[in-house]
């Protein structure tokens, strides 16, 4: 028996066994236990038997089982790219179990249960599809099982707007994604992969191909303007389903991308990859700007996985352009930068959730305004998400600064360019994603600030206490990630390699320098970035300085009441709030980006009347996009309305004029 | 070239000149605040006080007991010295009087700006951490300024790497020294964007007073309200250390004349450390210059002045993109 056969009927087997006992165990005590300790299980051994296939280099592994469409049944296949993604999807997937298991403990859990283990098959079974029936079964599972997650709390009614928004979106995405794979397999309908990689493609089908493949896997992974829905329906489910949702769902959107784009798809032009930049830029900034005004925590987060899809297209873009120009060694760089980051957003956006569940649980709110304080009372996992905040606004030594060095780096590589289009595109790209790293840090300055630090502002926020040991682990194991994904981060691009040579025939050069541990896209002399050293210049340095200071001056401390230049006030509400915090940010940005309107009506003087303020926000995409749209239908629908109260010979006549319509269009097409 | 990591021998040698440079940058940061306070006070007829006289203010608050709020979390007592740690390590990447020490390939110049961006961020995060108005609205102006400073930042790092080929500060520095690239359109928009940023992170005039304790301008000195005895001294010097990494990233980049390439000549290292001294008296002259001919601004003029430097820096960037030849 091979390897990928054990893998496949270990993992599937699990899960179905964890799906199960979460269908029968519904209203019984200690059932999340066995639910997510199962998932758990079953993610580590997914991940596990990645990492075994991937040393013993027996990529790539197919397998055909009967079933599925007639013709071409069901096909699996393992190869260097599934395994990346198999890797970063399970790895994650089982930590997030485990903080499952602790936080499951103090929710109530509902039919969250049965569908998470289903949630995890559906992901695995897209990341190993050889076939687009396969490939979108796994998907609408995907879809379909987080649907039914988000609609856990039906009770509320932001909940069901979030997921019927969400069912709206998911639906439109599988039904391009159809397309797509229509447009790709052809008149010949052979949906096998290896067929599809086998067809050429004529005149402007692959372009058609692209823009459905964009809207169909973008939609999944909230690209703008496809976003609007994820950032109601990610926070709106249990916090660890929200960490896998951000976290893992939007990579296997990303790995949808990855595979239709660069591996079923023809040898690229340049110009497919404006889409990918212009999408992507504009999904990083405005994800980014959102969420330096949003108060909710779990919508912040949210809006921050938003940017980062964003940076991570915008790699992607850069990869196709390099790779449709035939800059190899540049094309492999940008796609290292996007699969690293893709691994490095994964672990951190988790460990962010995990820990805003823990906020939630302890201090029974999401909301900015009503936290406060709690590093003090809940100094772990103060701590880990400190590490989180840091991670991902991109600061070194931790992970995300890393794979934002390697986007730089390919930025920096697009002067090679030979068009000229791409050319002057790319600096003003590279520009605005300067802006989003500068203001990412500035986001999570605000967002961590007001929750862990300063006083609490509510009485729930001044009760906070821990979370359970097993929570706190799996946030631990999350964040001694992030920290070994930034100090060890030429490993990680070592590891890519073999995803790179699949998909652009090139990898980056050897990481085993003289100097250990030394990133190195290019050359030596080009650019380098040693995490490690980093790291151990920062903790010998603040060692010896606090060291030093402590041992040659006076290490004398008290603690006194605040000064607060002589007129400190006991009330919390004279602390800076999350929206105070954000303004001058939402004064520079705003009226723009976010269509910010404030009104302010003083009432003359002697009056008593209280002033006002008003305050309002609108995503402009929302407005200017999904709005119209809707009318549209609605007009739409209100002219149609006649087709339901027709005789039956009118109907008869409808039928007979649309089959000769539809006769000639045939006839005209061939 | 000694930038490639394959020719760098773990030599005594060159550990040497590589600590040299760490404490070096350590010591004389004070001076150079020293120094800007005294040409600042001279200009404006007073006599101010010594040069030395910060080392003093450090020796003094060191030795001072340090109150810490009672709200205050443990992130605030170790936020001054990680600040510090991230400011000095990030000082002392960037290359002085020699390139090519032996740890300049271990953070190129988007690392040194990230770690720059390291510091602030556990600085702002401090600032929130008592729960007072004043650290509040240190913090957010703060993080206004440095959404705009470090991606203007981040341009010009962009510029002269597109121009040296390289982004480590060590071999761009080497570049610029070795085959002079003359007078550059780019080079020159990023001159001025370099120093509107400068002024802008170290919190010197036009942007933030340093010498000011009125409530409502102050920025860098609300967030760290809070502080005093050893931590309050931690910050001041990081502060110091902050404004010797520019001034020294301003003479590496615009006038690389008289650094040293190699650690094995004695002379050249001498030549090196004489010029770069000379170099930063004249570099904090002027800062003290700037300083008593400007007017502090307003808050949100301040986003126009460094969104300015930004949009300079961009253009710069674009210039190279559109032809090597600017």
């Amino acid at each position: 028996m091979s390897l990928f056969v054990l893998h496949v009927s270990l993992t599937f087997g699990l899960l179905l066994a964890a799906a199960a006992a979460g269908v029968v165990g519904l209203r019984r005590q200690g059932a999340s236990d066995v639910v997510y300790g199962l998932s758990a299980l079953a993610a580590a051994g997914g991940a596990g038997f990645a990492v075994v296939h991937g040393f013993l280099g027996e990529s790539p592994a197919a397998l055909a089982l009967p079933g599925g469409l007639p013709g071409v049944g069901i096909r699996l296949r393992i190869d260097s790219l599934s395994l990346v993604f198999l890797v970063v999807v399970n790895a994650v997937a089982a930590l997030v179990s485990l903080y499952a298991v602790g936080y499951g403990r103090h929710e109530h859990p509902g039919r969250v249960l049965a569908l998470y283990p289903l949630f995890l098959i559906g992901m695995n079974v897209v990341l190993i599809a050889d076939d687009a029936f396969t490939f979108l079964i796994g998907w609408e599972f995907m879809s379909l099982a987080s649907w039914g997650m988000v609609a856990a709390r039906h009770e509320d009614p932001e909940a069901r707007r979030a997921a019927h928004l969400y069912l709206l979106m998911a639906c439109g995405g599988a039904f391009a994604l159809l397309f797509a794979f229509g447009v790709l397999a052809g008149h010949a309908g052979d949906y096998a992969f290896a067929a599809i990689r086998a067809r050429t493609l004529t005149g402007w089908m692959p372009e058609l191909a692209l823009v459905l493949i964009l809207i169909g896997t973008g939609s999944k992974a909230g690209l703008v303007p496809l976003h609007v829905w994820l950032p109601l329906a990610h926070p709106a489910a249990p916090s660890h389903v929200s960490a896998l949702m951000s976290g893992v769902m939007t990579k296997v959107a990303i790995y949808g991308t990855i595979r239709l784009v660069f591996d079923l798809m023809p040898t690229p032009q340049w110009y497919w990859a404006l889409p990918f930049l212009f999408a992507g830029i504009s999904t990083a900034l405005i994800g980014l700007l959102q969420a330096l005004v949003e108060r909710d925590l779990k919508r912040l987060l949210a809006f921050s996985t938003i940017e980062n899809i964003g940076i991570i297209y915008v790699a992607l873009g850069l990869a196709v352009a390099f790779t449709a120009t035939h800059l190899a060694a540049p094309a492999a760089v940008a796609l290292t930068a996007a699969l690293f980051h893709v691994a490095n957003h994964a672990v951190m956006k988790s460990l962010m959730f995990c820990g805003a569940g823990a906020v939630l649980h302890a201090a029974h709110s999401k909301d900015l305004e009503k936290l406060g304080g709690l590093f003090n009372r809940m100094p772990a996992t103060g701590a880990l998400m400190l590490i989180g905040a840091a991670a991902i606004s991109a600061l070194p030594p931790l992970n995300g600064f890393a794979s934002e060095w390697m986007v730089f780096q390919a930025i920096l590589a697009s002067p090679a360019l030979p068009v000229e289009g791409l050319r002057f595109l790319v600096p003003a790209v590279g520009a605005v994603l300067a802006l989003v790293a500068a203001l990412a840090a500035a986001c999570f300055v605000r967002a961590y600030g007001i929750a862990f630090l300063g006083r609490p502002r509510s009485p729930e926020a001044a009760a906070a206490h821990e979370v359970d040991r097993v929570s706190l682990a799996a946030m631990a194991l999350m964040a001694g990630l992030c920290i070994a994904g930034g100090v060890l981060a030429p490993l990680v691009v070592e590891a890519l390699r073999p995803a790179t040579l699949q998909l652009v025939n090139a990898g980056l050069p050897a990481q085993a320098g003289p100097v250990p541990l030394t990133l190195t896209p290019f050359d030596g002399t080009r650019s380098t970035y040693n995490g490690f050293m980093i790291a151990v210049f920062l903790l010998v340095s603040s060692f010896l300085a606090s060291w030093g200071v402590h041992r040659i001056a006076t290490r004398a401390t008290r603690r006194a009441p605040a000064w607060d230049c002589g007129f400190p006030d006991a009330s919390p509400a004279t602390q800076y709030t999350a929206s105070s915090l954000g303004q001058p940010i939402r004064r520079v940005f705003g009226p723009i980006a976010l269509r910010v309107r404030q009104q302010i009506a003083m009432p003359p003087p002697g009056s008593t009347a209280p002033a006002e303020f008003r305050l309002s926000m609108t995503d402009p995409v929302w407005s200017l996009f999904y709005v119209p749209l809707a009318r549209l239908v609605e007009l739409l629908s209100w002219q149609f309305n006649i087709l339901q109260f027709l005789t039956i010979r009118r109907y008869l006549t409808l039928m007979f004029a649309a089959l000769v319509l539809l006769l000639v269009v045939v006839v005209l097409w061939r | 070239m000694t930038g490639d990591p394959a020719l760098i021998g773990l030599s005594l040698h060159e550990l040497v000149w590589q600590g040299c440079q760490m404490l070096l940058m350590l010591v004389i940061a004070p001076a150079l605040v020293g120094l800007i306070r005294k040409v600042k006070a001279r200009l404006l007829s007073r006599r101010g006080p010594p040069v030395f006289q910060p080392y003093r203010e450090l020796w003094r608050l060191m030795h001072k007991e340090a109150v810490v709020a009672e709200t205050a979390s443990p992130l605030f007592r170790m936020a001054p010295y990680g600040q510090f740690a991230a400011t000095w390590v990030a000082a002392a990447l960037v290359p002085s009087f020699a390139t090519g020490l032996m740890f300049s390939w271990s953070a190129d110049l988007i690392a040194i700006v990230a770690l720059l961006g390291t510091a602030r961020f556990i600085l702002a995060l401090a600032g929130m951490d008592v729960g007072t108005a004043f650290g509040g609205i240190g913090t957010s102006r703060e993080i206004l300024f440095a959404s705009l400073a470090e991606p203007a930042l981040l341009m010009i790092t962009f510029t002269v790497a597109l121009l040296a080929g390289t982004t480590l500060l060590s071999a761009i520095a080497d570049h610029l020294l070795l085959q002079p690239v003359g007078l550059r359109i780019s080079l020159a928009l990023c001159l001025v964007a370099l120093m509107v940023v400068a002024l802008t992170e170290t919190g010197r005039v036009p942007v933030d007073n340093p010498a000011t304790h009125l409530e409502l301008t102050m920025v860098h000195e609300a967030m760290v309200l809070e502080y005093s005895g050893r931590h309050l001294a931690m910050i001041e010097w990081a502060a110091a250390l902050k404004l010797t990494a520019y001034l020294s990233l301003i003479a590496c980049l615009f006038v690389p004349f008289g650094m040293a390439t190699s650690t094995e000549d004695p002379v050249a290292m001498a030549i090196g450390l004489v010029t770069y001294f000379a170099k930063l008296v004249g570099l904090g002259v002027a800062v003290a210059v700037i300083e008593v001919s400007v007017a502090k601004m307003r808050v949100f003029r301040v986003t126009d002045f460094v969104g300015g430097a930004f949009a300079l820096a961009s253009m710069a960037a674009l210039l190279l993109f559109v032809s090597r030849g600017f």
